[in-house]
């Protein structure tokens, strides 16, 4: 009698758009390697891939195929069982935060209202956190299970970098929190989404830019990708691995990128806002919100040829800059950022 | 059995699995990742009392702070010079003794405790949110609050001068 009361139908839409989300993020992903590829060309006044299909396009796939068909390599010595989860586990906790992400206003289909949210969970900010804070464990583990000296390094200065990062990333997102008032990402979404001059990066410019280094360096990207420092590592924590295993490495990386981009597209520019538009004013049609969705979509993507854009023009930081950077420089800057905050707040609702 | 008796049991069964294998584990390694799934499953337990506030701050501190810092000392550590201490027969049974009566106090205390009153408050129970908890922590118990802060102050300057030697 319990499970009578239970709406059946809001399993079929979740396990849809789960399905969605996921492939979506995965395509991404795997064109995010072609155009990090395309990018590197025109920086560096080549062509780029341009073999397989108009303009390269079949070339992740074709990388794919090649990824698969190589030979599995388990080391003797590595401890088995978790050499073979790490690269699962950081493929997970990178898909993990699309779970919170409003997507795109509701959808009225069938009669229902379909939320383009999968998770609509009151503590949205801090489950982001949560599954970051997870990440390092995918990094953590595959570099000491392979058993291999130069894995373990960049396994534990991977954790290192991490950990210092995500006190600044946090800190840079209190402010935003003390301005909104709510930890769920559907209301931060709503307050921003009433007109352009609404959205976060307007009044919290200081707290985004910390926020983009520490989510550069979260993705394990150049300036920030000591982990993967070829002329001290070799090949950093995934030296071991080959084949696909290797490729969820990869893979995880630019779905960390681009999650890392709808987050910050989510948190400072409005989510699935159209910029200068109305759209409220058009009624609650399907495509309304599939075009608010291409909305989040582009200003994610724009974050992506961001990071593409920083990797091949800066070159990395040495160990100790990076540490510095995080702990004598963002943090503080993080600090003051929030006091600001908290000080013109007070003095504004007075 | 409704659906929340249904998760109950099963993150029991996992939360004490998991709790088992961390003392079997022979590699110090699988234990701390044993106690990640640990954490987890208490989380789980959280969330069902609807203190979800609770639950991620766990996962957050614990799962993704704390314990990264135990596997980052483990894994420095080469495992495989350490031989497991033999310990005799008598520690053993003193161990097994102890472990009972931690038992029987444990048991001795929640039989007392007024069942009633414990489900009103945590079924359908809102103070686990984030703005009920703010709110409580920054009025009623905000000395207490204060303090711990002050402590937490205390062993980050102390964490800063031992490591400065």
């Amino acid at each position: 009698m319990f499970f009578t009361a239970i709406d059946y139908w809001i399993f079929l839409e979740k396990a849809i758009l789960i399905l969605a989300v996921v492939s979506i993020s995965l395509v991404i992903a795997m064109y995010a390697t072609w155009a990090e590829r395309k990018v590197a060309a025109v920086m560096q006044d080549r062509r780029g891939p341009n073999r397989a299909g108009p303009f390269g396009l079949f070339q992740p796939l074709a990388d794919g195929v090649k990824l698969f068909m190589k030979e599995e390599i388990i080391p003797n010595v590595s401890a088995k069982f978790l050499f073979v989860m790490a690269p699962a586990l950081a493929m997970i906790t990178a898909l993990m935060t699309s779970a919170v992400i409003p997507w795109g206003s509701s959808v009225h289909l069938f009669g229902r209202d379909i939320s383009l949210q999968i998770a609509d969970i009151n503590i949205g900010i801090l489950y982001i956190f949560g599954v970051i804070s997870l990440g390092v464990y995918g990094i953590m583990i595959g570099g000491w299970a392979s058993n291999n000296k130069f894995s373990l390094l960049a396994a534990i200065r991977g954790a290192s970098q991490m950990i210092s990062y995500e006190l600044a990333m946090g800190l840079s997102l209190i402010a935003v929190l003390m301005m909104t008032g709510s930890l769920r990402l559907s209301v931060i979404v709503a307050q921003q989404s009433e007109g352009f001059f609404n959205w976060n990066i307007i009044y919290q410019p200081l707290g985004f830019l910390i926020f983009f280094i520490c989510a550069l360096a979260e993705c394990n990207r150049t300036p920030f990708d000591l982990p993967e420092a070829e002329n001290e590592l070799n090949f950093g924590y995934h030296q071991e691995y080959s084949s696909m295993k290797l490729g969820f490495y990869l893979f995880a990386e630019y779905i960390n990128m681009f999650i890392s981009g709808v987050v910050m597209a989510t948190l400072f520019f409005g989510g699935y806002d159209i910029p200068f538009v109305n759209e409220a004013a058009w009624g609650n049609h399907w495509w309304v919100a599939l075009l608010g969705c291409g909305m989040l979509m582009t200003k994610a993507l724009f974050f992506v040829f961001l990071f593409m854009w920083i990797r091949w023009t800066i070159p990395r930081f040495r160990y100790d800059q990076l540490m510095n950077v995080g702990w004598k420089k963002l943090i503080p800057l993080a600090l003051i950022n929030m006091v600001i905050t908290a000080a013109v707040m007070l003095f504004f609702s007075k | 059995m409704g659906v929340t008796a249904i998760l109950f049991w099963i993150l029991s069964s996992l939360a004490l699995l998991s709790a088992i294998m961390i003392v079997v584990s022979k590699n110090p390694v699988h234990s701390v990742l044993w106690l990640i799934l640990v954490f987890f499953a208490i989380s789980g337990h959280y969330l069902l009392l609807n203190a979800q506030f609770l639950a991620i701050v766990n996962i957050i501190v614990y799962a993704g702070a704390i314990m990264v810092l135990f596997l980052y000392v483990l894994m420095l550590i080469d495992l495989k010079k350490i031989v497991d201490p033999q310990r005799s027969l008598w520690i053993k049974l003193v161990g097994v003794a102890t472990g009972c009566c931690l038992l029987l106090v444990l048991i001795a205390a929640l039989s007392k405790a007024d069942q009633t009153t414990a489900l009103t408050q945590t079924i359908g129970g809102n103070i686990g949110l984030v703005e009920n908890l703010g709110k409580i922590l920054f009025s009623e118990y905000l000395v207490p609050f204060e303090i711990s802060s002050i402590l937490f102050l205390s062993a980050m300057v102390g964490a800063v001068v031992i490591g400065k030697k």
